[in-house]
């Protein structure tokens, strides 16, 4: 049986001048599994990411984030409107070409991490978990007026944003390094701490672009543990760009593979292994790589 | 090695005196000059290039010197920036300086009667703390949120002139008018602050010095309103809320029974202002606290960040202008009272870059750093009004205050060499969890607007 779909890429095109950086791709990812996104450098991986959260806006397709499982028909009915999200009877849904970035964030509940980290790096990492609750926050302080005077429940709920604070730092491991600053971390420190941060926003779907790049096997494989956990125990879908072939076919329940900005395929790991078009993308490269894509994917 | 070091600086400091060289010939060289018959003549002075050119070559020979010896000693410096003092030092010095700032004018008093203390209390203390209070403003919107804000004059000149107008037209009270100041300002700010959101550094640094110069301009235009250059004058003077510092029966002095000083007034006026600025401190620590305080300073360390994580970022560069313009409006207003006068002339650029200058040199984003600053820049300037005794040598045309803003850029120029990031320039975190451990500053973003 497989899940309902969480995430739904339609015709999805964006050109940056000439260059056609994603070309008329079209996928979904399901609720609960972890789904890879993979292909060459310049395929269009990051670029995709930028369309669903809302950092680029796509000029051709739609994205639609659903909660619960809405039939075609309402889908339809809200794409005819003007409208960015609705509440049908069937559930809820969010057409993310048409947020902004923070309203994807805040309302549609997608978190995301970057290929070049992006913490806060003159501040501690407890703060940069603290950060990532801002909105619940803002409000619990009364909009600031509240909170100055020391009225109202801001005290109980920074309390309460402090102890999930806590609980994310144990799960990466970071307890002991609460308070040091973010930039004075360890680069494989940081990946996983800024993963923290997007889940403090108690995210339905998590996109993380490469988060294994640059980490040792150690790492690596403490990564892996950690979106395993992720998954199982807050039920978040995880979306993922990774050029580690073996982390891909060990924690992912379907890959997607982008090259030159087309989707070339799209299926289990297993069947992604053997897929020649697969095969053929990681062949076009140069000779160098072409023996490390081959052990990659195992072919 | 060591000859090699020495022909390298000789090398350096002969460039520098090159360069002063060629800038000095044409500027310097000839001057031209009427004579008595109104004819234009020049006049050479290679005398006065011949001074400038060598001395720059001996300045510059002597600061490599010191420099290379300053680099010599790295270890103690990383050393103390590293360490910082301890939370429980810091608190203790705060309050003693609070207490000495409130023991100040009593002090001078009792030291240099009420004729004598008047310079002190008046040119240094509340002209310092006037200062003290527009940089906390400011460090609200470069030191935390980062935008930078070249024209942040223009919100003291709103909360000045709103006081002048709504006292002298309205004849409303000063205790009413400076809240409304403040609320003005703030909806200026809001004002500066839409049409810049999609500005980042230099783009943003260019619109808000344009704002400041616009606010001054209009000031000087809209005569209907401001009486253009010349001012509103005749404000009415502050009162002890309510009572007049006046001599007679209705007066403060008899009302409290204690002989009657015109210093009272200014004591009066002094107490204000440090209130005023120690509420703004306290202010601007307590939204530190706070999701908006925090969110400000993740702002300046990476916006895309924030989006990210669903913070509206639009409000919260808003609320950052909205306040810093709330805190410059209402010390605005109290210039305006304590002046008794408000024209365009005290809202120039020049305010703006003071102030601005002493947020950097204190350090972006430190608030005991910015009280340091003030002190040295405005305090500086102030007893460079003093130093007449320099007419005897260099001729009585010679101004001191002239040379105020070099004063300014010889502290800020050994500041970039010594604490590139001001005096104290490392951060305090919001919160903790076992121990406040102070962010080294090489890790604290300045933020791009
Ligand atoms: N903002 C942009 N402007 C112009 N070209 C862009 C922009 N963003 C991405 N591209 C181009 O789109 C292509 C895909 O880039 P990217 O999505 O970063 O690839 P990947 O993440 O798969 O390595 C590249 O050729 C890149 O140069
Ligand atoms: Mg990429």
């Amino acid at each position: 049986m497989t899940a309902p779909p969480l995430l739904r890429v339609e015709h999805l095109t964006i050109r940056f001048g000439g260059l056609t950086a994603i070309d008329d791709a079209s996928f979904e990812a399901r609720r609960g599994e972890i789904t890879a996104l993979i292909g060459p450098n310049g395929a269009g991986k990051t670029t995709l990411f930028n369309c669903i959260t809302g950092f680029y806006k796509p000029d051709i397709g739609r994205i639609v984030l659903m909660q619960g499982e809405p039939n075609t028909a309402d889908i339809d009915r809200l794409t005819r409107s003007v409208r960015r999200h609705g509440i049908f009877a069937s559930g809820c849904i969010c057409l993310l070409e048409r947020m902004s970035d923070a309203e994807i964030a805040r309302r549609a509940r997608v978190a995301r991490t970057f290929q070049n980290i992006r913490l806060f790096s003159g501040m501690t990492a407890l703060e940069n978990l603290i950060v990532a609750r801002h909105n619940p926050l803002m409000a619990a302080s009364g909009y600031t007026i509240l909170g100055l005077l020391g009225i109202g429940a801001y005290r109980s709920a920074e309390k309460e944003a402090i102890e999930t604070a806590k609980y994310w730092l144990a799960q990466i491991g970071l307890t002991e390094r609460a308070d040091d600053a973010a930039g004075s971390l360890s680069y494989g420190a940081q990946r996983q701490l800024e993963i923290a941060r997007a889940m403090m926003t108690e995210p339905v779907l998590l996109c993380l672009d490469e988060p294994a790049a640059g980490l040792n096997s150690a790492e690596s494989s403490k990564l892996n543990e950690l979106l395993r956990d992720i998954r199982k125990t807050h039920g978040t879908s995880i979306l993922l760009i990774e050029h580690d072939m073996s982390v891909v076919m060990s924690i992912s329940n379907h890959v997607i593979v982008l090259d030159y900005g087309r989707k070339i395929a799209d299926g289990t790991p297993s069947a992604i292994r053997c897929n020649e078009n697969v095969i053929a993308a990681y062949l076009g490269v140069e000779d160098d790589e072409l023996r490390l894509a081959e052990t990659k994917v195992g072919a | 090695m060591r000859t090699e070091g020495f022909l390298s600086k000789v090398k350096s400091a002969g460039l520098a005196a090159l360069i002063m060289a060629a800038l000095s010939f044409p500027i310097v060289a000839y001057h031209a000059d009427m004579d008595l018959t109104r004819g234009l003549f020049l006049e050479s002075r290679w005398p006065l290039v011949a001074i400038l050119v060598g001395g720059t070559f001996i300045l510059r020979l002597l600061s490599e010197f010191v420099f290379a010896w300053m680099r010599g000693r790295p270890a103690a410096a990383t050393r103390k920036t590293k360490q910082g003092i301890s939370p429980r030092a810091f608190h203790l010095i705060g309050f003693a300086g609070i207490g000495a700032l409130i023991a100040f004018p009593l002090a001078a008093v009792f030291m240099l009667g009420p004729a004598g203390s008047l310079k002190w209390i008046d040119n240094y203390g509340i002209q310092i703390l006037i200062y003290v209070m527009l940089g906390w403003g400011l460090n609200i919107v470069v030191g935390l949120a980062g935008l930078l804000d070249l024209g942040y004059v223009a919100f003291y000149a709103v909360g000045a002139y709103a006081y002048a107008l709504l006292a002298t037209d309205l004849g409303w009270s000063f205790w009413l008018c400076l809240p409304i100041c403040g609320a003005i300002a703030a909806l200026f700010g809001l004002a500066l602050g839409f049409p810049v959101l999609r500005l980042r550094g230099d783009y943003l640094a260019i619109v808000t010095l344009a704002f400041g110069e616009i606010t001054r301009i209009v000031a000087v235009n809209w005569t209907a309103l401001t009486n253009g250059d010349a001012g509103i004058s005749l404000l009415p003077k502050i009162t002890f809320f309510g009572i007049p510092f006046s001599k007679g029966a209705e007066g403060f002095a008899s009302h409290f029974r204690l002989p009657f000083f015109p210093i009272e007034r200014t004591i009066f006026l002094y107490y204000l202002i440090l209130a005023l600025a120690l509420l703004t401190n306290f202010l601007t620590l307590r939204l530190r606290r706070l999701p908006l305080g925090r969110v400000w300073e993740a702002l300046r360390e990476d916006e895309i960040a924030c989006r990210s994580l669903g913070i509206d970022t639009v409000a919260a560069k808003l609320s950052a202008f909205a306040i810093g313009a709330l805190i410059a409006g209402i010390a605005g207003a109290f210039f305006a009272v304590r002046q008794g006068f408000v024209s365009p002339s005290s809202f120039g650029f020049i305010e703006s870059a003071t102030i601005l200058s002493i947020v950097v040199l204190g350090g972006a984003g430190s608030q005991a750093g910015n009280v340091l600053a003030a002190i040295l820049i405005i305090g500086g300037s102030e007893f460079l009004r003093e130093l007449d005794v320099l007419q005897e040598f260099f001729g009585y045309t010679f101004d001191p205050t002239q040379y105020r803003m070099l004063l300014v850029g010889l502290a800020m120029v050994a500041m970039m060499n010594w604490r590139p990031r001001g005096l104290v320039a490392t951060r305090r975190p919001s919160i903790f969890l076992k121990k406040a451990k102070p962010v080294a500053v090489e890790l604290i973003a300045e933020g791009r607007g």
